[in-house]
């Protein structure tokens, strides 16, 4: 890792030893420049928040880290592996080490509440039914539906199947859990629920999380940094607190919700009165 | 665990379903069903020409069909037709003197092997020669020699029942 | 959707078909892993077999009854109705039987087929299974693939057996053949290997092309409603079409 010119932006100068070590990460996905250069770190057992307008490749970013989408250029290093150049097999092995929260639950369709809690532990690890039965249980228990373990998903809410899907996350007790828009969708009570969760999943298990979500506030709460994407690079990072009171356009914008500033709220189009027949009208 | 169970005693009974339909049409259909290919014993027989006859074309005797063509090929150096004929095992308690002809079913239909019983107290075993021999009629030659002269036709008839008499080693 | 471009159907075509052979190879590949998944493939057994049975049950029937109907007006024109069994066994042996089943078969399972594995695509159900180190293709398209391998001739045959039972019931039993003479005449000129066993074969490998389009077809789909729309028509025009080629090419090959 000789090269490092933007440490500044990206560095992380408190951990040495990061979880995920992000350098020079550069993707075009059809024809639009989703990352330029970019290169950050995430720590270890903390909770770190990746945030951004719409469109801006956070889960395009989660889809690198996990090896899901190979980048144009760039290293991605999580756990001393270098992503990008691991094979199916040493992909999986890491990916065994990771739970990841799909936006959309993405629960098995055939399988009750329990059998896709135990999806994962069927599958690799050949355990006896006892112990299956009561690591499935206890982790329904930690999300609070155990008295929906018979259920089928399409009986559950949006809410409900965001809690089975991150209890199937954590049945294997992984090391990363990377949440993909936890909070869309949820009640009050429900998003309460959920940030709880996280922020005790990462206190009592020492599991280094990343968020990646827009809610500023519900982020707020629980995250201990921030990466503020923007424009294919890192616009700003840092604690909540540094970012609430940053004086870069970016968080201004991101923070106040305002509609202009650096990122436009109008698709790029012709001009607004030449395209009505207006301009000319007058002579 | 019920649900699992069901849908696997399903599954069974459909592969078995399946199986019963293959083994019904195999069996109940097909010319399995008249006859068993696999209790059998072969007959060979030369003919200086089978005609049309094909593989598994029927043996019959009397009319019944006892066998079927196992092959049917070209002896070299005689420049024969070399017939093998397989015969079910249930019929063997035929006269080794029998004679067998090629026939033609109907006026154009295919074309099988009649064995005529003969007379002799010993019976064909596995890989005996059909020594008598009556060759296929064609169609066409006889109508030919019809319209030549009936005297011609009959003598040519009798020549080509000359196979009859033709002898042959027996292994 | 995917972003515009210069439409050339015949490179898309080649393309297409490439990447289909490409699945092929996957999918044996990953055959192997998915022995560990049995029960997956059982569980496909029954939905894309035992779940077919009705249409191809009911279908066989009428298809026999309007082979004995059609063959029996034109055999008699020709004073050959003693041949109706032997011709409406052979028809349906040789070409009917496994023809119709992987058309019917496109229809009802090639479709389901595609339209749960789009949808396991679009809600990222595929997606979750490779994050939690389970390998797709051994878990989801293997069984499947396996699936409609067993149950292609299994349903074929039942097809056929229904189909003869038609023709019996029209021949013998309405327009008075009689029963001996519909038997003897099928069973002394229909041959197991050459006419059945090949049938089977024909099926087995209609089989394997219709689960490879299907599921093909659901892999490689748009993860959006539309995408899964589509991919589903494509999967019963490409099947009919591959079933129907592959036919011609295999009878010109078996006959």
């Amino acid at each position: 890792m000789s090269s490092e010119p933007q440490a500044t932006i990206a560095g992380n100068a408190a951990s040495p030893d990061p979880l995920i070590r992000v350098r020079g990460l550069s993707t075009v996905l059809n024809g639009k420049t989703i990352f330029d250069k970019v290169d950050l770190d995430i720590p270890r057992g903390r909770i770190t928040a990746v945030m951004g307008p719409s469109g801006t490749g956070k889960t395009t970013l989660m889809r690198h880290i996990t090896g899901q989408l190979a980048p144009d250029a760039g290293e991605v290093w999580v756990d001393g592996q270098n992503v990008v150049k691991l094979d199916r097999a040493a992909l999986f092995a890491l990916r065994e080490k990771i739970g990841y929260l799909f936006q959309n639950s993405a629960l098995l369709t055939d399988f009750s509440v329990f059998e896709n809690v135990a999806f994962p532990l069927r599958q690799h690890l050949g355990l006896p039914e006892v112990i299956v039965r009561n690591l499935v249980l206890t982790k329904l228990q930690a999300v609070g539906l155990r008295g929906a373990a018979g259920l089928m998903p399409h009986e559950l809410s949006g809410g409900m199947m965001r809690r089975v899907a991150l209890a199937r996350a954590i049945v294997r007790d992984p090391m990363l859990i990377i949440y993909d828009e936890p909070f869309v969708g949820l009640d009050p009570i429900a998003l309460n629920q959920i940030l709880k969760l996280i922020r005790t999943l990462n206190d009592t298990l020492g599991i280094t999380s990343i968020l990646v979500a827009h809610e500023l506030a519900a982020i707020s709460r629980i995250a201990d940094s921030i990466f503020l994407l923007a424009g294919g690079r890192i616009a700003a990072h840092g604690t909540p607190e540094q970012l609430a009171k940053g004086e870069t356009p970016w968080t201004k914008q991101f923070f106040t919700g305002a509609a202009d500033g650096p990122v436009p709220f109008q698709y790029p189009a012709p001009d607004y009165a030449t395209q009505l027949g207006l301009a000319g009208a007058g002579a | 665990m019920a649900q699992r169970q069901s849908f696997q005693i399903g599954t069974g009974l459909f592969i078995l379903l399946g199986f019963a339909a293959l083994g019904y049409l195999a069996t109940q259909t097909t010319s399995v069903a008249n006859f068993s290919q696999g209790d059998s014993y072969d007959l060979k027989a030369r003919f200086t020409n089978v005609g049309q006859l094909k593989l598994r074309a029927p043996v019959k005797i009397a009319g019944v069909r006892v066998g079927s063509v196992a092959s049917v090929v070209l002896e070299p150096d005689k420049l024969d037709a070399l017939v093998t004929l397989s015969i079910d095992k249930r019929f063997n308690k035929i006269p080794d003197d029998s004679a067998a002809a090629v026939f033609t079913s109907g006026l154009l239909g295919d074309q099988y092997v009649a064995l005529q019983p003969g007379g002799s107290p010993d019976m064909f075993k596995n890989g005996d020669e059909v020594i008598l021999t009556q060759s296929s009629m064609q169609l066409e030659e006889l109508i030919g020699k019809y319209l030549v002269g009936n005297g011609d036709a009959a003598k040519n008839a009798g020549d080509k029942a000359a196979g009859t008499d033709k002898p042959a080693a027996k292994p | 959707m995917s972003s515009v471009r210069k439409p050339s159907y015949l490179l898309d075509g080649v393309a297409q078909v490439g990447a289909c052979s490409l699945f092929l190879l996957q999918i044996l590949k990953a055959v192997p892993a998915s022995l560990r998944h049995i029960r997956e493939t059982v569980r496909q057994v029954w939905f894309v077999g035992a779940m077919s049975l009705t249409i191809i049950m009911t279908c066989g029937l009428f298809v026999g009854m309007v082979l004995g109907l059609q063959l029996y007006y034109v055999l008699s024109i020709f004073g050959g109705t003693a041949a109706l069994g032997t011709v409406v066994s052979l028809s349906l042996y040789r070409e009917l039987g496994p023809v119709v089943t992987a058309l019917l078969f496109a229809g009802r399972a090639g479709t389901s087929i595609t339209a749960e594995i789009g949808l396991m695509r679009a809600t990222d159900q595929i997606a979750a299974m490779e994050m939690m180190a389970v390998d797709p293709l051994a878990y989801v398209i293997a069984p499947r693939f396996i699936a409609g391998l067993i149950a292609m001739p299994m349903l074929a045959c039942v097809f056929n057996a229904l189909g003869i039972f038609g023709a019996h019931l029209v021949g013998v039993s309405w327009l008075g053949l009689d029963n001996g003479t519909f038997w003897s005449n099928m069973t002394s000129s229909v041959d197991v290997w050459k006419d059945v066993i090949n049938g089977v074969w024909k099926s087995v490998a209609f089989g394997a092309v219709c689960t490879l389009i299907a599921t093909f077809q659901g892999y490689t789909t748009a993860p959006t409603s539309e995408g899964v729309a589509y991919a589903t028509t494509r999967t019963v025009v490409f099947s009919s079409i591959a079933t129907l080629a592959l036919d011609f090419v295999m009878t010109a090959f078996l006959m």
